[in-house]
């Protein structure tokens, strides 16, 4: 902490008009404190005081306060949003973080020590030495089961998560199974009920004992909340109807890639789709690596993937 | 009663609302296991008051509410931690609402409401859930193919059923019924009667019944309390206090019913 305090002494950001990484130090401290807050008691959501940051509540400005706390000079950041590094939202941050900041950014997963991530978890596994930081819209998991708030956290005080376990039931009634797909409900090393932020439950597996630190910040609620290295996190499920997460029938049409989680592409008035990876990293690593998909030379002749690499 | 411990114990409850009023005042009373006891006395006399404070909902401000934990006896009821009152809520009480609404989740099917309880206590196989909540719907006369629907698509008398399926599924001890028949037209109010009568003499369930309906505290209820302003003017036996009433305002009450 004391490193980055130097660093942010001698730090003027390209236009010289911010602070080191946009917050203020007191700022930053604060939000360090409730961090550890938050790493100490894996699950719980801490209240911080958070800021009005330059863009709108659901655009990732828990995350980016988050991101803004524990980053340094020497850090090199990876943004993605929905698994892509090409993004929008993801482009718009990482370019923030390269102007308030001056850090390395980089589309490469294996090479990031901080990842700020929007609706996935790259699919290359993390190390010890990465930090993983989510955006999350919806900090509380029982929100729509139960709207007091004061009552909400009388339950997570007691561990009463019955309700939990209710919502499931009701999608196995309905539907024949839990029909949940994101923000899947998870148990933190057996006792916090926590929102894996939206995510799909394709994901939840990875969070499970992952060796990198987790953290979650949710700016419009003013919550943070962790899951230190190897930690237990268990989806919810019932005995009968066992956590089970998505498959898919086709390999990515790009990369041939098989287990990774995949999304939809059209690719002409006609209907014709084809499945790409989410994780734009992990497809471009295996296609430099020689691998080849099965519908790569149709989309060639479409002109996809389009140009690749960082923008200016 | 062979047993010689009470169930609960109310002594010297009483409780005043912020602005003055008084909600009830000095009620003292003991109510065994599988008793069934009844509260009358016109609106405001403080009887749901009393409820509030017997099941926990509102800390009286004098007297003590003790109920029967167990294995460590007589236990205030607001001396334990909230943990653990929540958890008596959840599992050996039970409160039947005079509306439904207050007493069901009205977006959950009639299924998940009943099965609530039986979550909560830690239960996790889907099927025995279900079987479960299949039963206790039967016993509360509900046709099996209703379980997945919504309580909001259910008429009156059958959301107060559910209620009632949604509280005994955890084998309470002690129910509390606020008006459990109000508001339901009188074919309905006796087959839920009769129910209400079967259930608690099969189970052995206390009860403390809030009404102001002197024909359900003379199906249900073993003993019998008569309030007005907050105090009780009268108690005992239920055939006695009604056909022997002593208090002037009992007089009035019994004397005040129409004969059909």
């Amino acid at each position: 902490m004391n490193d980055m305090s130097e660093q942010a002494a001698g730090f003027h950001s390209v236009d010289g008009q911010y602070n080191f990484a946009y917050l203020d130090e007191q700022t930053k401290r604060m939000i360090r404190r409730t961090l550890l807050k938050a790493i100490a008691v894996p699950g719980y959501q801490a209240p911080f005081g958070g800021r009005e940051m330059p863009m709108a509540y659901g655009w990732g400005t828990g995350g980016i306060q988050v991101t803004a706390s524990i980053i340094g000079l020497d850090d090199v950041l990876k943004v993605i949003d929905q698994g892509a590094d090409d993004t929008t939202n993801a482009v718009s941050i990482r370019r923030f973080f390269k102007r308030v900041a001056g850090v390395a950014v980089t589309e490469a997963t294996s090479e990031a020590s901080v990842i700020q991530t929007r609706h996935r978890i790259p699919e290359e596994a993390l190390t010890e030495d990465q930090i993983i930081v989510y955006q999350v819209p919806m900090p509380e998991p029982l929100r729509r089961l139960e709207p007091r708030e004061a009552e909400t956290r009388k339950m997570h005080a007691y561990a009463e998560y019955g309700l939990m376990h209710v919502k499931l039931y009701e999608d196995i009634a309905r539907h024949g199974e839990i029909t949940a797909t994101y923000d899947y409900p998870v148990e933190v090393n057996a006792r916090y009920v926590m929102a894996p932020s939206p995510i799909p439950k394709f994901d939840n597996p990875k969070m499970q004992m992952m060796p990198a630190l987790q953290l979650f910040g949710a700016g419009r609620e003013k919550r943070i909340y962790a899951i230190p290295p190897y930690t237990q996190v268990r989806s919810l499920d019932f005995d009968d109807h066992p956590f089970a997460v998505q498959s898919f029938e086709e390999p990515c049409g790009l990369c041939g890639a098989t287990g990774v989680f995949l999304d939809e592409v059209i690719l002409d008035d006609k209907g014709d789709h084809m499945f790409v990876c989410s994780d734009s990293d992990h497809c471009r690593g295996r296609r430099a690596e020689g691998h080849v998909g099965p519908r790569a030379a149709a989309a060639a002749a479409l002109g996809y993937p389009a140009g690749e690499g960082e923008e200016a | 009663m062979s047993d010689p411990s009470p169930l609960l114990e109310a002594d010297g409850v009483g409780h005043v609302y912020s602005g003055g009023q008084v909600g009830c005042e000095d009620v003292s009373f003991r109510l065994y296991p599988g008793e069934v006891l009844g509260v009358v006395g016109e609106s405001g006399s403080g009887k749901s008051t009393l409820l509030s404070c017997l099941s926990g909902m509102i800390r009286p401000e004098s007297g003590v509410v003790r109920f029967d934990v167990g294995r460590q006896g007589l236990r205030d009821v607001f001396a334990i931690s909230e943990p653990e009152r929540r958890m008596l809520m959840r599992t050996e009480w039970g409160v039947v609402h005079q509306n439904p609404r207050d007493g069901l989740r009205m977006a959950i099917s009639a299924g998940g409401n009943v099965g609530e309880r039986l979550m909560a206590v830690g239960a996790r196989h889907y099927g025995d859930i279900r079987g479960e909540a299949l039963d206790w719907l039967d016993r509360v006369e509900i046709a099996p193919d209703r379980i997945d629907h919504l309580p909001r698509t259910f008429s009156g008398g059958m959301q107060q059923r559910v209620q009632i399926a949604r509280i005994l599924v955890s084998k309470p001890r002690l129910v509390f019924m606020d008006e459990p028949t109000g508001g339901l037209d009188v074919s309905v109010q006796a087959r839920l009667l009769d129910l209400l009568r079967g259930l608690v003499r099969d189970l052995g369930v206390a009860a403390v019944v809030v009404t102001h309906d002197l024909a359900v505290v003379r199906l249900l209820s073993d003993r019998l309390m008569v309030m007005q302003g907050g105090k009780v003017v009268e108690q005992g036996l239920t055939d006695r206090v009604l056909d022997d009433p002593q208090h002037p305002y009992s007089q009035l009450l019994v004397s005040s019913v129409l004969q059909a």
